[in-house]
């Protein structure tokens, strides 16, 4: 492997680290069965926002931490006029994703082509100079280690620890989870706000990493929520799918990227929402095995057929947790 | 003691909600350091201020309530309909190829300008039967299959702009070549308004109301929206009906994208759609889905869009403070509602 391609492919490794956090943030408030549609805007916002205090202050911890805090703030509303005031998550998700976009680009007016602060590359001692290897991994800053941390500590708390079987179970059978002594609501309040912070934390990684700065409407990070709800659904609320999913989308912008020159009839807007058919595609291949026409079509094949498609279609099948979306009332 | 019930505390809440949103956008000013009551008076003026920002508004206005007319059946029948901006743009694409065909040839102005209506409607029912198919049969979530297809959409009209339908010389973000006068929906003397696409648009909302209110086939619309299985069970189709929300949804989208290119921008623009669709949607969700309000409350949102045009050049503010205050107004509304619907399940225990 030439030395261009090893860096292009560490580049997909750091670009895909915000998609990673939001990505996973969503899987575990939706786990919890709350829908959080706001992630597009609130990428945006916290984007912006992080960009500005590190600018004003010249902190970049500051950045992340205001970030983080929007993020589980925008997200405590969802949760909160979906749980105390019972009114749609869809809705109320959907007006806070195009009031924070429009917000962004209202408070970042200012902050427009400023020159800020970028989180420093970080190699880590050793590691960084094993062949391909390091390059490939170790030679990216902090963001991107937290980036691996986070997808084996989501997985490992998911699906091996206690709260993290709880967390399942307000999400597939609440009824059964608050009979076992769970504060449904309780918990999907902290799960909301935690899944929140952590798309919260994805916009900085935007603009004091991965695209510094904040240049309006044309900063390239609107639709990138939209992309970590449909990775969410993608990666079947699992976070190393999801993690998957996110390194797969970031793979075909790179590819997009890199093909231009060859495809000089293809302008460059075209190849970059190219992602965006293919994740229709997978939407529909992961939902497919769910369909009874489907079951009913393969009824009438050869068994032989009928039994390797029926495979292939389970093993990409993905089913949302049960209650996602449905309100709790403890009575 | 007010009566919770009563249709006063209702109102009151509303009220409450709307003072909110004004107390939350003036906030949002002082961050920014801006004048609030300037800015406010700005919007005021710009929208209101002469006939030619009246008529401006109502332009605005024609799309953004075929949007929400649309919309409004789609709510009926229980789908969030994102993809109708993409709706608004294939319809908005159909029309502009069916004018480039038929400009040269010997067909009188007005059969030309009728068949472009009728392409727009064709184009927006064809891309909607697309989220409404991966709906119904690939159980790909409405939204996530009208999402992707927005972006499919904008990719499209970029590729026609930039590619086949460029400009003699080199493509541009302003758009294709502008169509001759003779293909402009007839304006008002002077404004940019223009009387056909004003029927249109109430024509269309009027139609919506009476599907909602005066027909079986509305009833039953209603029946899937609110309980599928339910209505599935005592023997609704209840997948041909969505896909029926899906089609009329889908041609009053390409309406709004025909009237975009007719009698608006007279061209394919990059941003053709003008974000009406997912205004559209929060017109609907402001109103609750009653249709009797979607008229005068999408023409409030249009004359916020018109009148923030005013910002940047006054203020220097962005003219994204509109979206901001119409996001607000929404979200409050909802909000207030459910705090009405607490205190009042509790009086009732």
């Amino acid at each position: 492997m030439d030395n261009n391609t090893l860096v292009g492919l560490a580049g997909i490794l750091a670009s895909a680290a915000p998609v990673v956090f939001a990505a996973i943030g969503e899987t575990i408030t939706e786990r919890a069965g709350i829908t959080n549609l706001s992630i597009n805007g609130l990428i945006l916002l916290t984007a912006m926002a992080g960009f500005a205090t590190s600018v004003t202050t010249g902190s970049l911890l500051l950045g992340f931490l205001v970030g983080a805090l929007i993020g589980a703030f925008v997200s405590l509303i969802v949760a909160f006029s979906s749980i105390a005031l019972k009114q749609s998550q869809v809705a109320v998700g959907f007006v806070l994703a195009l009031m924070s976009r429009d917000l962004s680009y209202f408070l970042g007016n200012p902050y427009m082509g400023l020159s800020g602060p970028r989180v420093p590359s970080l190699p880590i001692p050793v590691l960084a100079d094993i062949p391909v290897v390091g390059v490939l991994f170790f030679r990216q800053d902090i963001l991107v280690y937290s980036s691996y941390i986070l997808i084996a500590v989501a997985y490992i708390f998911v699906f091996k620890t206690r709260p993290g079987l709880m967390l399942q179970g307000i999400g597939e059978q609440p009824a059964t989870a608050y009979v076992r002594g769970a504060n449904v609501n309780r918990l999907r309040y902290i799960y909301t706000i935690i899944g929140g912070a952590l798309v919260g934390l994805a916009g900085p990684m935007y603009s004091l990493s991965v695209k510094v700065g904040w240049k309006g409407t044309i900063t390239g990070l609107d639709g990138i929520g939209w992309i970590a709800l449909a990775i969410t659904i993608f990666g079947g609320w699992n976070p190393l799918r999801a993690a998957f999913g996110a390194y797969l989308f970031v793979l075909l912008q790179w590819l997009g990227l890199v093909l231009q020159p060859s495809l000089p009839n293809i302008p460059s807007q075209v190849l970059q929402v190219a992602p965006f058919p293919l994740m229709i595609l997978t939407l529909l291949l992961v939902n497919l095995g769910n369909s009874e026409w489907v079951d009913r079509t393969l009824a009438g094949l050869p068994e032989e057929v009928r039994r390797l498609i029926a495979k292939v279609l389970r093993a990409m099948r993905t089913t949302p947790p049960a209650a996602l979306g449905i309100p709790f009332e403890n009575e | 003691m007010l009566n919770k019930s009563s249709a006063g505390f209702k109102f009151g809440f509303q009220i409450l909600a709307i003072v909110a949103a004004l107390i939350f956008t003036t906030v949002v000013m002082l961050l920014a350091k801006a004048p609030p009551l300037e800015a406010f008076k700005l919007i005021f003026t710009g929208s209101v201020g002469s006939t030619g920002k009246i008529s401006d508004v109502i332009v605005a206005w024609i799309p953004l309530l075929l949007a929400t007319s649309g919309l409004l059946l789609t709510f009926a029948a229980g789908l969030w309909n994102i993809g109708i901006e993409g709706q608004i743009t294939l319809g908005a694409i159909f029309t502009t190829w069916a004018l480039r065909l038929l400009q040269d040839t010997s067909l009188s102005p007005t059969l030309i300008i009728l068949i472009g209506f009728l392409a727009g409607i064709l184009g927006g029912m064809i891309w909607a039967s697309l989220t409404g198919l991966l709906k119904i049969y690939g159980g790909v979530n409405e939204i996530f299959g009208g999402l992707g297809l927005n972006f499919v959409a904008t990719a499209l009209t970029i590729w026609l702009i930039f590619g086949p339908w460029k400009r003699p010389g080199v493509g541009s973000m302003s758009g294709t070549v502008p169509f001759d006068n003779l293909l402009w929906l007839p304006q008002v003397e002077g404004l940019r308004m223009s009387w056909w696409s004003l029927g249109i648009g109430l024509i269309g909302i009027a139609i919506v109301y009476l599907i909602l209110q005066g027909t079986y086939f509305g009833l039953r619309l209603k029946a899937v929206g609110k309980n599928g299985r339910a209505a599935f069970v005592i023997g609704i189709p209840t997948g041909k009906y969505m896909m029926s929300a899906f089609f009329i949804c889908g041609a009053f989208a390409g309406l709004a994208g025909a009237t975009q290119v007719l009698a608006v921008y007279h061209r394919l623009i990059p941003a053709i759609s003008s974000g009406y669709g997912f205004l559209g949607l929060m017109v609907a969700m402001l109103i609750n889905y009653q249709a009797l309000w979607a008229a005068p409350v999408a023409l409030f949102f249009a004359a916020l869009n018109i009148g923030s045009i005013q910002l940047p050049i006054v203020l220097k503010l962005d003219s994204t403070l509109s979206g901001v205050l119409q996001g607000a107004l929404v979200l409050f509304v909802l909000m207030m509602d459910g705090v009405r619907r607490r205190l009042t399940a509790k009086k009732v225990k």
